[in-house]
């Protein structure tokens, strides 16, 4: 048990890179999936002890083949990464078994061994991100779970799936060349990719262009792998044609790291008052605002729940991106906090929009008419993730935004807190929307005949819609892990 | 002039990285759009290769008469960077051949004009 202890960090990367070639050369489907969600539970008890040993006993350094760093690779974790990749492993844990059902109705049979192996490549990269604490290592992980990630969208059954992939893929592309070239340009000022030696190293160089150039190409390339508005374009096709279940599994999970990256790298790997001096904050909060008015926009208009939820997601990043921006311990609390509020409430939304396409072949605003007589347990699910997103008492979302608002006034940032507001106005529209479709207006006769979703669909589904309740009324665990990750991270510079 | 002639490599990086990120935005032929991120990341790759190079520098040797050495870490790190760039042009191409079956065309207005007479 001591061996494994000292080796936890690494195991959660190695685990599913060893048994993603093994899963992909499985003869039968449901093997493949079995191994697979095996891998993710134990993924989410490796990443829970992490957690509790860190929380307990302070931040853990692994070197990677016992290369001392700076010079071999490190892996630091601290509440900050550990939080996050419970958070990842957690989800995919409760993504899995909702998967079985789901993929085999959208996924050609013969490639489902395949799919699962690109999910645990996807899920390897992820969680390599948060382990390790070298900035190339970063891009490598990055590219892992994105270059999965192309083509487990790329499974989806509409042929747009093919091209929302390739659009993706492009822009993805884009976005980790640029955080290449930032690394290029660092690692020229300070000769080393460690992030604890360039937090070290970087203020010296800190008046360089070179530098400055260089963090500009690093925001960036994350802010595009974090859909922040306006480089969100990729999302929304991506999120509409993706397999349910990978829907499910980024919208929780993949923008999830690129936030964390971006906290890790603007207040660890730029320390001393260096992201202050720069307009990174009020970038922050402008494309922020922008984007959450602007996306909700978009989202009511939508006609297909799977893209309203997908422009939702990009509004809510907007409330993250707010948070970072704020740049106080409180600014960043909220966000962290939000990060794991969102992964539960889109989470659980998304599992219910799959149940229905699992009946029903689609997901249009008007193919769902009445359906939430017939199909009350999925739809008592939506409701209660739609009341997350809205922010009511009583919910995740609730919290999250609370502690958002509190941060915001905290500066005295009336428009923020105005937008906000907003926000969640505009979030009631498109959550009203869909529940008015579903128990008000008149079922349509071919949707009298629909059954409730199976078992298999629905406790996942309700595992996540319950969690929102838990951790809007019991918030002593998420906040106090947010606000000491967010300590950690904004120590820097106060 | 010093200053032109002395920076060749990052005129000659910051050129193809231009052309090749111009490629991509203005192109919509979906393969074109793959050379021209090919291109984009090979100027990557000689921004890294040409940092880490000393002048009269050697390879990493531990042997008398070799005293100076170009920093062999970038050239280590830009392999792993070409190994990603072929992966993502191969899966980009696989990408491009599925739409053409699905699409019976790889130019980018045709397919959204499909997309949307649907």
């Amino acid at each position: 048990m001591m061996a494994i202890q000292g080796h936890l960090s690494l195991l959660l990367v190695v685990v599913p890179l060893i048994m993603a070639p093994i899963v992909a050369i499985l003869p039968r489907a449901r093997l493949a999936w079995f191994v697979a969600l095996l891998v993710a539970v134990v993924c989410a008890l490796l990443a829970g002890i992490q957690l509790w040993n860190i929380v307990n006993g302070g931040a853990i350094s692994y070197e990677l083949g016992g290369w001392a760093p700076p010079w071999g690779i490190e892996y630091r974790i601290d509440a900050v990464n550990a939080f996050v990749a419970l958070i990842v492993a957690g989800i995919t844990a409760l993504t899995l078994p909702y998967a079985l059902l789901s993929v085999e109705k959208e996924i050609p049979k013969q490639q489902i061994p395949f799919f699962y192996a690109l999910f645990l490549l996807c899920l390897c990269g992820l969680l390599g991100i948060t382990q390790t604490g070298d900035i190339f290592n970063v891009f490598v992980f990055l590219e892992i779970s994105a270059l999965a990630s192309y083509g487990l969208i790329s499974l989806g059954r509409h042929r747009q799936a093919l091209t929302s992939a390739y659009q993706y893929l492009i822009m993805g592309t884009i976005g980790a060349t640029f955080f290449l070239i930032g690394v290029g340009l660092i690692y020229s000022q300070t000769g080393t990719l460690n992030f604890a030696d360039l937090a070290e190293r970087l203020p010296a160089v800190f008046e360089h262009k070179t530098v400055h150039t260089g963090f500009a190409f690093i925001v960036i390339g994350v802010a595009l792998k974090l859909a922040l508005f306006p480089l969100h374009l990729w999302l929304p096709n991506a999120y509409t044609y993706a397999p349910t279940v990978v829907t499910i599994f980024l919208a929780a999970t993949a923008t999830k790291v690129a936030v964390y990256l971006m906290l890790r790298i603007l207040f660890t790997i730029f320390p001393d008052n260096f992201v202050v001096n720069t307009p990174i904050f009020d970038l922050f909060i402008i494309l922020g605002i922008a984007g959450i008015l602007i996306a909700s926009l978009y989202a009511i208009y939508q006609m297909d729940i799977k893209r309203l939820l997908a422009y939702s997601s990009v509004a809510q990043i907007g409330y993250m991106a707010l948070g970072i921006g704020l740049a106080s311990t409180a600014g960043v609390m909220a966000t962290l906090l939000h990060l794991f509020n969102h992964a539960l409430m889109k989470g659980a939304l998304f599992m219910a929009v799959g149940a229905i396409i699992y009946r029903l072949g689609s997901c249009r605003m008007d193919n769902i008419n009445g359906l939430g007589r017939v199909m009350p347990w999925t739809f008592g699910a939506v409701i209660i993730g739609g009341l997350s997103l809205v922010g009511i008492p009583g919910t995740a979302g609730f919290v999250s935004k609370w502690y958002l608002i509190l941060a915001a006034l905290e500066q005295q940032a009336w428009i923020s807190v105005a937008v906000i507001l907003v926000g969640s106005l505009l979030a009631v529209v498109y959550v009203g929307k869909i529940i008015e479709a579903l128990y008000f207006k008149a079922a349509l006769e071919a949707n009298k005949s629909i059954k409730e979703a199976p078992l298999l669909l629905l406790l996942p589904t309700w595992t996540l819609a319950l969690a929102n309740i838990y951790f809007g009324l019991n918030t002593e665990l998420t906040v106090g892990v947010a606000t000491s990750a967010a300590q950690l991270l904004i120590g820097t510079i106060e | 002039m010093d200053f032109i002639l002395g920076h060749y490599n990052y005129w000659v990086v910051i050129l193809l990285m231009m052309v090749g990120f111009y490629i991509v935005i203005s192109r919509g032929n979906l393969i074109k759009k793959i050379v021209g991120l090919n291109i984009f990341q090979a100027s990557v790759f000689i921004l890294y290769i040409s940092l880490s190079t000393v002048e009269n520098g050697t390879i990493p040797i531990f042997k008398e008469g070799f005293e100076v050495y170009s920093n062999p870490l970038p050239h280590v790190l830009i392999l792993t960077a070409i190994v990603v760039g072929v992966a993502t042009t191969a899966l980009g191409l696989a990408l491009v051949v599925r739409i053409k079956e699905a699409y019976g065309t790889i130019e980018e207005d045709e397919i959204h004009e499909q997309d949307h007479s649907l």
